[in-house]
């Protein structure tokens, strides 16, 4: 018994080990509706329903070898982009629940239907020394490609310093709006991508409580459940600010 | 030929349901025939029934998920079926590394391997072990243990989707089953098939021993890949009881002297 549960420990740790590096693949592009990354490895049950429902072969599930969660389904955008199906067949069919319908739906008119457009799969970056609409060549592949044209990619005009008299027609991406969807990159006309997706919480920052934007009345409301003892304790901070910037010992003391 | 038939009636049968299963899980991926769509870890029959496997959904609750009511009908789809009927039937009836092991077993038997090999001793209990080994570390990394590792799914992936490095965990499993211990894999290790053993204690189909008939060649001790299931032949009648058993039927169909037989549970009388 005591054997038994010692090689257990044994066998436990090499096998957690395992476990730990191979769920670990922070750049992996999900499916649409994809549960947030550790609650979608804690679900998907790696059936490949996902992947056979997609009628564009854009999804594929991870084998061994692939340095990704084994079994779990992704995409290359660049390979195959998400083609934005009306329908979603790929997240209905999901049995447990790890890609979410929810997500991907919306109420119209007191009805839910699936809305491809509220996918968040990731998020379109843009590398700009390689991107050439930043050298003034006018290509607009990306945002003609783009499913929501115009919203979640836009072209910006910008003046031209090195010609000093044409414009520069450059793209620029919305990240509320876009879903990740890799026809951008599929599309893109250079050698390497120069627009790419990446997985959202990978290129997003987090603003935290401490700035809100004055002007906008709505973003106080971020604020609204936030426990306002927050107060750093700190040695300086125990005396009162007077006390300290008067005082030179605080001055000297190393 | 008819004789040939009979000797490998349940053998030829096994084949014909394991490769048909792939197949027709292949062909769901390969030309849209949706009759049984997905993997053996989770699918739909006929667009309409849900199976899912038991042990994988238990590994997921360990590791903290909230499932959707699909796969949770259809993992008791799967867990009745074999807990009231099949016994430990998945293993030697749908199962692909049944395939893979099978023939390791077979060549130890042509090469003579089990009488020339060094012995490598690994306790049967290893597996039931490795079940709880599985639950424990799904709940510690969040994600369902044994399925991010197992060859059985790696191996059936591999078929329906494309096999990328997958063989090398089958061909490891055949060369530890070939030259390490016999029945090694499926009678040792696989978590799989042991959480079967536990759940298929009181599965109806059983193999019965009729032992007035038995003239102790020890022929089905010899094919048996859970030997020590078959403690009863040559001294007494009554049913093979044991979970470990997997319904092969490779017993029966070697018994020369009809001492053996597919029936029903005897649930009354425990000594046949």
């Amino acid at each position: 018994m005591a054997q038994s549960v010692g090689l257990s420990a044994l066998g436990g740790m090499v096998w957690t080990g395992y476990i730990e590096e191979a769920k670990s693949a922070p750049l992996i592009l999900r499916p649409p509706g994809a549960k947030p990354e550790i609650d979608f490895l804690r679900m998907c049950i790696k059936c490949g329903q996902c992947v056979e429902a997609c009628p564009f072969d854009t999804l594929s599930l991870a084998k061994p070898g692939d340095n990704k969660p084994m079994g779990t389904p992704y995409f290359i955008p660049r390979d195959v982009p998400c083609y934005m199906c009306t329908d979603i067949p790929c997240v209905p069919v999901c049995p447990t629940g790890a890609l979410d319908e929810q997500s991907v739906s919306s109420v119209v008119e007191g009805q839910k239907v699936l809305d491809i457009n509220k996918s968040e799969m990731g998020l379109a970056i843009i590398d700009e020394e390689s991107c050439i609409a930043f050298w003034g060549i006018q290509c607009d592949a990306c945002y003609r490609a783009c499913p929501l044209m115009g919203k979640a990619i836009k072209v910006e005009y910008r003046r031209n310093e090195r010609t000093g008299k044409h414009a520069l027609l450059v793209p620029k991406v919305s990240s509320d709006v876009c879903t990740g969807c890799g026809l951008c990159e599929h599309a893109c006309v250079t050698k390497k991508a120069s627009i790419f997706i990446l997985p959202r919480e990978v290129v997003k920052g987090e603003l935290g409580d401490y700035y809100i934007k004055g002007w906008d009345a709505n973003d106080e409301k971020r604020l609204k459940d936030v426990s306002t003892d927050v107060t750093t304790q700190t040695n300086r901070s125990k005396l009162a600010p007077q006390d300290y910037l008067n005082s030179d010992e605080v001055l000297f003391d190393d | 030929m008819t004789n040939f038939l009979k000797k490998y009636r349940f053998l030829m049968l096994r084949r014909v349901s394991q490769i048909g299963i792939l197949a027709l899980y292949f062909s769901a991926n390969a030309y849209g025939f949706k009759v049984l769509t997905g993997t053996l870890s989770s699918s739909l029959l006929f667009s309409m029934i849900p199976l899912s496997d038991p042990f994988a959904v238990m590994q997921m609750f360990a590791a903290g998920a909230v499932l959707g009511a699909d796969v949770l009908i259809g993992a008791l789809i799967v867990f009745l079926f074999y807990a009231s009927i099949g016994g430990r039937a998945f293993c030697s009836w749908v199962c692909p590394i049944n395939m893979v092991t099978d023939l390791a077993n077979w060549l130890r038997r042509v090469l003579l391997l089990d009488k020339t090999e060094k012995k490598v001793w690994l306790g049967r209990r290893v597996r039931y072990w490795i079940i709880v080994l599985s639950l424990i570390l799904s709940s510690l990394t969040s994600v369902a243990a044994f399925e991010i590792v197992s060859p059985i799914s790696m191996l059936h992936r591999g078929i329906v989707f494309g096999m990328g490095m997958g063989g090398t965990a089958v061909l490891s499993i055949f060369l530890f089953d070939l030259f390490a211990v016999k029945n090694g894999w499926c009678g040792h290790l696989c978590p799989l098939g042991a959480f079967y053993s536990i759940t298929s204690k009181l599965s109806i189909l059983r193999v019965k021993h009729n032992q007035p008939n038995c003239t102790l060649c020890m022929k089905c001790k010899d094919v048996c890949p859970e030997m020590q299931i078959l403690s009863l032949i040559g001294k007494k009648s009554g049913d093979i009881s044991s979970g470990e058993c997997t319904n092969c039927g490779r017993c029966i169909e070697v018994c020369d002297d009809d001492a053996l037989s597919f029936g029903i549970r005897n649930y009354i009388n425990k000594n046949g």
